[in-house]
């Protein structure tokens, strides 16, 4: 990004800072264009996959091929609905609440590694900062609860930061199990470690300790996303809509967005973490460059649709289930793969 | 003038003097808190400005990342005197809670 | 003036206003994102200092488990369904004028002392080193506050418990 900085200012001739804060913009926005372009596609998808394990069709009609505009038009026509803000909300928080959420995925978006060479900002730190930044997403759940003023809402949002906060811990442990291999919380590194082959990607190192970490983590994200079987904090037959009930219009679809945006950053960071990011699975074939980019998301978006799957084919758990889950399984589970996998490190 | 030292500290000892005002004046106890939190995040920066300014080890950091945890082992200590409290006076506000005082 | 310079200000700037709102703000709820704000800008001072491991524990721990913890402190000890969450204060006046003296004193030996600067290195990775300088050097105290933290959450859980009584 300095470098970045240092040619466009060689180039244009304005001022550093000028040209800092043009650059920071631009980024932003590329940034935000993908998160919906991101939601428009996956809220599609998710009608689709839905439709297929239940035999149904799904969307058909609008667009040239199997309704793939029908998104898009859904999104225009929640642009265009009423914006509608109960009497008894707290005004600047209810507008507050969806801007934080949202803001959590596009600042993940932002560490990870996208080909060998391009990453927004090269943190040395990313992995970590990437776990610290989504759990900003957990106070603009519990802002949401609170400022609509309704107890649906507010039973919602309290359940979404339990949850979240719960889950943190078992996919904490099971970074480390990754960061404690490759030596680097830098996305880039943790690549370049797994680069040359399916063989060399994570989750068939250590057998079965690192296989054990990834499933911890997809879980672990799973619950993160509020994603069924993991969705208490929305579980419509109980909290009407839970913390997004007394959302509408733009506001309502920014939520939409953020969910499918913490959808795709998290499967980005398991594809990164565990299945080699944007090495190619066949070694030096088809690899590097905008194949990269090829790799990476279509790994991201095959475990997104398993994240679909596992929504359209497991019931909700209870609420006690859900926090059995992450104190008494996944967290002793983690702990043991760390101590075996630097066990045998040390062997 | 270019931003240096000062400039940290500066803001440091404001945001110390603000969480000092949240400590005195307010009565409900989690705002005391809060401002318990600022008051260490001030001396915190502090911490982090000298060790970057003066002398250019890591050695302030490290002393960071201890206020950090210690700033979590307070909280999670003192939330849960107040909910005790709460439970016993149905109330937080630091005022009535004085059954201990002569 | 560089990007740096401008960083801080917009930083110090935003992170002075909403301390403002937490320490002068009514409604608790207020307060709390007050100092959600303030935690963030914090971090992003951090960041100026090359602290980034830093910089990340604190979103990690201040916003991602402290506050969370406070919001729920406040939800939880209150009358939560109604949007009136006010906290009473007590003796604003003196108190502001005590801590402004505090804090002109504190500038006044800031801007007096002249401060052997040196010109600060270019921003080195700080998490390798930190991780070595925890293990070595600072190993008693790590541990020690290892033991505290754990000490800490048992003991908290332990009041918490609405047995204890």
């Amino acid at each position: 990004m300095h470098e970045l900085i240092a040619y466009l200012q060689a180039q244009l001739g304005f001022q550093e800072i000028l040209v800092a804060v043009l650059v920071m913009a631009v980024f932003g926005l590329v940034i935000c264009i993908y998160m919906a372009l991101n939601a428009l596609f996956l809220v599609w998808l998710e009608r689709k996959v839905s439709a297929w394990m239940q035999d149904r069709l799904g969307p058909m009609e609008v667009g040239p091929f199997q309704g793939v505009l029908q998104t898009l038009a859904d999104a225009l026509k929640l642009l265009l609905k009423e914006d509608i803000v109960p009497k008894a909300a707290d005004k600047r928080l209810h507008l507050l609440a969806p801007l934080i959420v949202f803001a959590a995925p596009c600042a993940a978006l932002a560490a990870l590694s996208y080909t060998r060479d391009f990453q927004f900002a090269d943190f040395n730190i990313g992995v970590f900062f990437v776990a610290a930044i989504t759990s900003l997403s957990v106070i603009g759940l519990l802002l949401a609860g609170w400022a609509s003023n309704n107890k649906w809402s507010l039973l919602g949002g309290m359940r979404a930061a339990a949850q979240i906060v719960s889950y943190e811990i078992p996919a904490g442990l099971a970074i480390l199990v990754v960061v404690m291999q490759v030596g680097s919380l830098s996305f880039r590194e943790i690549t370049l470690a797994q680069d040359g082959g399916f063989w060399n990607w994570m989750i068939f190192q250590y057998p079965p300790f690192n296989f054990v970490a990834f499933l911890i983590f997809f879980t672990a994200t799973l619950a993160e996303c509020n994603r069924t079987p993991f969705d208490l904090p929305e579980a419509e037959s109980e909290l009407v809509g839970g913390f997004h009930t007394e959302y509408s219009g733009f506001k309502w679809a920014v939520f939409m967005l953020s969910e499918y945006g913490e959808m795709l950053v998290v499967s980005l960071v398991v594809a990164t973490l565990f299945l080699g990011g944007w090495s190619s699975p066949l070694g030096d074939l088809l690899n590097g460059g905008a194949w990269g980019v090829f790799w990476l998301l279509g790994k991201t978006y095959a475990l997104v649709f398993v994240q679909m799957w596992l929504r359209w084919t497991l019931p909700r758990l209870r609420v006690d289930q859900l926090m059995y889950t992450s104190w008494k399984v996944l967290t002793p589970f983690a702990f043991a793969c760390i101590f075996a996998v630097g066990l045998w490190m040390a062997l | 003038m270019q931003v240096g030292l000062s400039h940290f500290l500066i803001l440091a000892a404001l945001l110390f003097a603000l969480g000092l005002v949240a400590v005195i004046t307010k009565r409900n106890a989690v705002t005391v808190l809060m401002g318990v939190e600022l008051i260490l995040n001030a001396a915190n920066l502090n911490f982090i400005a000298f060790a970057r300014y003066l002398d250019h080890d890591l050695d302030g950091q490290v002393i960071g990342i201890f206020v950090i945890i210690i700033a979590a082992a307070n909280v999670a200590v003192a939330l849960a005197i107040v909910l005790n409290i709460y439970q016993r006076l149905r109330s937080v506000n630091l005022d009535e809670a004085d059954s201990l005082a002569g | 003036m560089t990007t740096f310079d401008l960083m801080f200000y917009v930083i110090a700037g935003a992170m002075l206003v909403s301390a403002a709102v937490m320490v002068f703000g009514r409604n608790i709820i207020y307060n709390a994102v007050g100092l959600l704000f303030t935690f963030i800008g914090v971090a992003g001072l951090y960041v100026l200092l090359g602290a980034d491991f830093l910089a990340a524990t604190q979103m990690l721990i201040y916003v991602g488990g402290i506050l969370v913890l406070l919001l729920f402190g406040v939800m939880l000890s209150q009358k939560i369904t109604g949007l009136v969450m006010r906290t009473g204060t007590l003796q604003v006046l003196p108190a502001v004028i005590v801590c402004a003296g505090v804090a002109a004193i504190l500038i006044r030996l800031i801007l007096s002392n002249d401060w052997a600067v040196t010109k600060p290195p270019e921003l080195p990775a700080t998490t390798a080193t930190l991780g070595t300088l925890l293990l070595s050097d600072y190993l008693i105290p790590f541990e020690i506050v290892s033991i505290l933290l754990l000490a800490a959450l048992v003991g908290a859980a332990y009041i918490a418990r609405r047995e204890s009584r």
